[in-house]
């Protein structure tokens, strides 16, 4: 067809591609993956790398606001945090299935999108949830104050012991 | 001398300025008529003959025009809109109720926009629909069946990343479900156990947003996805759509036209006589090379110039666009509903009425509802031309009687059994109401939406083997999903309540 013919495996033997030939294969292959490098590099400009949104970190309190038997919901986090006879715990009322806010029932947290429910301690009842909702890691600072780090979950179950 | 020849070319400006803008004179030739399209950049995308069946209004509905016409009304309110718009999260809102209730003319403009998006879509669709249905897809113009593919996807996105902007209860939270779709995969990564090292749906989320949670970062990036990207990559790949429409030997039409068919239609004797034998294609040196071009071996027959009729039905089709566009937006306003509020969902929290179908899925599963059945449908419907190559008479809707005679069994069989589906998933739950501790791939696998795309797959699957045709199989499976999308996208647009329950009527829904 043209002068610009590639090597080709003819019947199992490579018929030879000319010195020129090979250079020009040769450049536009490099110009392509050049760009397309670039291109990757490019991709991780959006991916932002901090999150300024919303502080994942945030105190709750003294343990003495806390008596046993006291749930208080934190409406921007999006937690609950209850006490008990065994220890103090945060749930996050972040629908597992597609992020709604679960709404507290007497004995159940309901989804309103797409009707999942889940029982006191977060396990799924019913619905599409795929998952339980997170218990979140609580600790407490040297003075005293409690934290909640809605970033870090930990096993249902885990409570922290007041003392 | 200078100054009556100041004076007489002050006299003649009128005429002077109209030779310079159309150097051939009037188009009351044949010569002039074409010389009118191929001479004008922007009409020239036309090609300066048309083959009068094209022009059957029963064959194209003119669909793709008003697709076009919608876009293009879209694009002139949208300028508008972005003159008071601000895509911020204190003022987004605000500027929105601006927009409705202060800028003069600015409640007709938002609601033209919101009510020609609704056009558009519908229009695209159908659009999809009739070039499937005539098999306008196969041979030369399979590339841009995948070319229309890609504007159906922009499409969708452009509604999608608009809703948004407008940073009320009912965006922000078909936002959030939407970009928790996009998480989904997660849904599979976690049953693997692998979601800490290879998490693709929170890359995608993160990417979509800007952050975990939806805030100015994510409107920022909706906004220019919505004013920006979008809308260029839709003007290219329309442009690249319509040349192709030309390039690919215009429309589709079937190889023995009956006269019947082109009762009514302009025609143009001459076209029947200039050629007796087919000619040589002369037009241009780049076209002498080896190889065939679409048109070779055909003489005029049957075509009409397009100057003035194809422009003329276009413009009618633009200004039916607008007027029922206009009429829309005169008695019905675009919703507003209070500012977005992070902590109480809005319930229903319902997207825009062409992604309910979806939404339906999602709520068995998010992620064969959102993500796996969606992409499968497209992968499907962008491989169509490759995977049906039969030989066929192209233009017909329906092809024959065998074609009508399949798609209406399919019709009524995706009927029977999307609605069969839907009233045993309302009254008796699906699987994690019988076992609570079923583990979640099992749900993943098995949930209504995916048994109705099995159940399609087989049944194309009979046809293609009892009529031993990949068109009809086609048929069979296009009409399948169209007939399931509609019945979705209406039952949860309707029957979906608070909670995602069933109701007979929204009136039903209890207050809260
Ligand atoms: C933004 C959306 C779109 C616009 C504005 C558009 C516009 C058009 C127009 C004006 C035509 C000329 C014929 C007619 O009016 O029917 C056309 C033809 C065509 N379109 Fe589209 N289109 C769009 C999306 C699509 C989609 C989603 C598909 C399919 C996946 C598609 C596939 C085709 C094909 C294959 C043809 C050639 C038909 C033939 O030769 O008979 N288009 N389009
Ligand atoms: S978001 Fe909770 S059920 Fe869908």
């Amino acid at each position: 067809m043209s002068s610009f013919q590639r090597g080709q495996c003819i019947q199992g033997k490579w018929e030879s591609i000319s010195r020129r030939d090979f250079f020009g294969v040769a450049a536009a292959w490099s110009a392509a993956t050049s760009m397309g490098l670039a291109l990757i590099g490019l991709v991780k400009f959006p991916i932002p790398a901090l999150f300024p949104d919303i502080a994942r970190l945030f105190k709750i309190g003294k343990p003495g606001d806390y008596p046993v038997g006291t749930e208080k919901i934190f409406e921007e986090k999006k937690v609950v945090v209850i006490r008990d006879q065994e220890g103090l715990y945060a749930i996050s009322l972040t629908c597992t299935h597609l992020g709604c806010v679960v709404s507290r029932q007497a004995n159940r947290f309901d989804c309103p999108c797409h009707g999942s429910k889940f029982d006191s301690i977060g396990r799924v009842l019913s619905g599409p949830a795929p998952k339980a909702l997170p218990w979140l890691k609580v600790f407490q600072l040297p003075d005293g104050k409690l934290v909640v780090n809605a970033a870090r979950s930990v096993p249902t179950g885990t409570k922290f012991v007041v003392t | 001398m200078s100054f009556r020849d100041f004076l007489h070319n002050l006299a003649s400006l009128p005429k002077t300025f109209r030779d310079s803008f159309v150097r051939h004179g009037r188009p009351t030739t044949d010569r002039t008529r074409s010389q009118m399209v191929m001479s004008n950049v922007f009409l020239h995308i036309h090609s300066t003959r048309i083959h009068r069946y094209t022009l059957r209004k029963t064959f194209t509905f003119g669909l793709g025009i008003i697709a076009a016409a919608s876009f293009f009304i879209l694009l002139v309110t949208g300028v508008l809109l972005m003159i008071y718009y601000k895509p911020s999260v204190a003022l987004a809102y605000d500027s929105i109720k601006d927009i409705q209730f202060i800028a003069p003319g600015g409640r007709l403009i938002r609601n033209i926009h919101r009510w020609a998006t609704n056009v558009m879509i519908v229009s695209v669709l159908f659009h999809m629909a009739r070039v499937f249905y005539t098999a306008a897809y196969k041979e030369t113009r399979s590339f841009n069946w995948l070319i229309g593919i890609v504007l159906f996807v922009l499409t969708l996105g452009l509604s999608f990343t608009g809703y948004l902007l407008p940073w009320d209860q009912l965006a922000y939270w078909a936002i959030t479900i939407g970009s928790n779709i996009a998480a989904s995969p997660r849904e599979l990564t976690d049953l693997l156990g692998i979601t800490p090292y290879f998490d693709p749906g929170g890359l995608m989320k993160t990417l979509i947003l800007g952050s975990e949670e939806i805030g100015q970062e994510a409107l920022i990036r909706f906004f220019w996805l919505h004013c920006m990207v979008l809308p260029l990559a839709l003007v290219l790949f329309l442009s690249a759509h319509f040349w192709r429409v030309r390039k690919d030997g215009g429309l589709s039409r079937p190889d023995n036209i009956s006269p019947e068919e082109l009762e009514g239609i302009e025609q143009d004797e001459d076209a029947n006589s200039a050629f007796d034998k087919a000619p040589q294609k002369t037009y241009g040196l780049m076209c002498l090379v080896r190889g065939t071009s679409p048109a070779v071996g055909r003489g005029p027959q049957d075509t009409v110039p397009s100057w003035p009729t194809l422009f003329v039905a276009e413009t009618a089709l633009f200004m039916l666009t607008l007027a029922i566009v206009c009429i829309l937006a005169y008695f019905f306003n675009a919703p507003l509903k209070e500012i977005a509020n992070a902590a109480v969902p809005e319930n229903p929290a319902k997207a825009p009425w062409y992604f309910l179908g979806l939404q339906e899925l999602v709520s068995y599963s998010a992620f064969m509802g959102g993500v796996g059945i969606p992409s499968i449908t497209l992968l499907g419907l962008a491989l169509i031309p490759y995977l049906d190559r039969e030989k066929q008479s192209l233009g017909h809707w329906f092809d024959n009687s065998q074609g009508r005679y399949v798609a209406t069994a399919s019709l009524v069989y995706a009927t029977c059994v999307t609605v069969a589906m839907l009233v045993f998933t309302v009254k008796f739950g699906w699987l994690r109401n019988w076992f609570p501790h079923i583990s979640q791939l099992v749900i993943l696998l098995i949930n209504p939406g995916t048994v109705l795309v099995a159940l399609f797959a087989f049944w194309s699957l009979r046809y293609m083997i009892k009529f031993d045709s990949t068109r009809i199989a086609a048929i069979g499976l296009f009409t399948c999903f169209i007939v399931s999308f509609v019945i979705l996208t209406y039952f949860a647009t309707i029957h979906r309540g608070p909670n995602w329950g069933f109701y007979w009527m929204p009136s039903q829904w209890p207050v809260h």
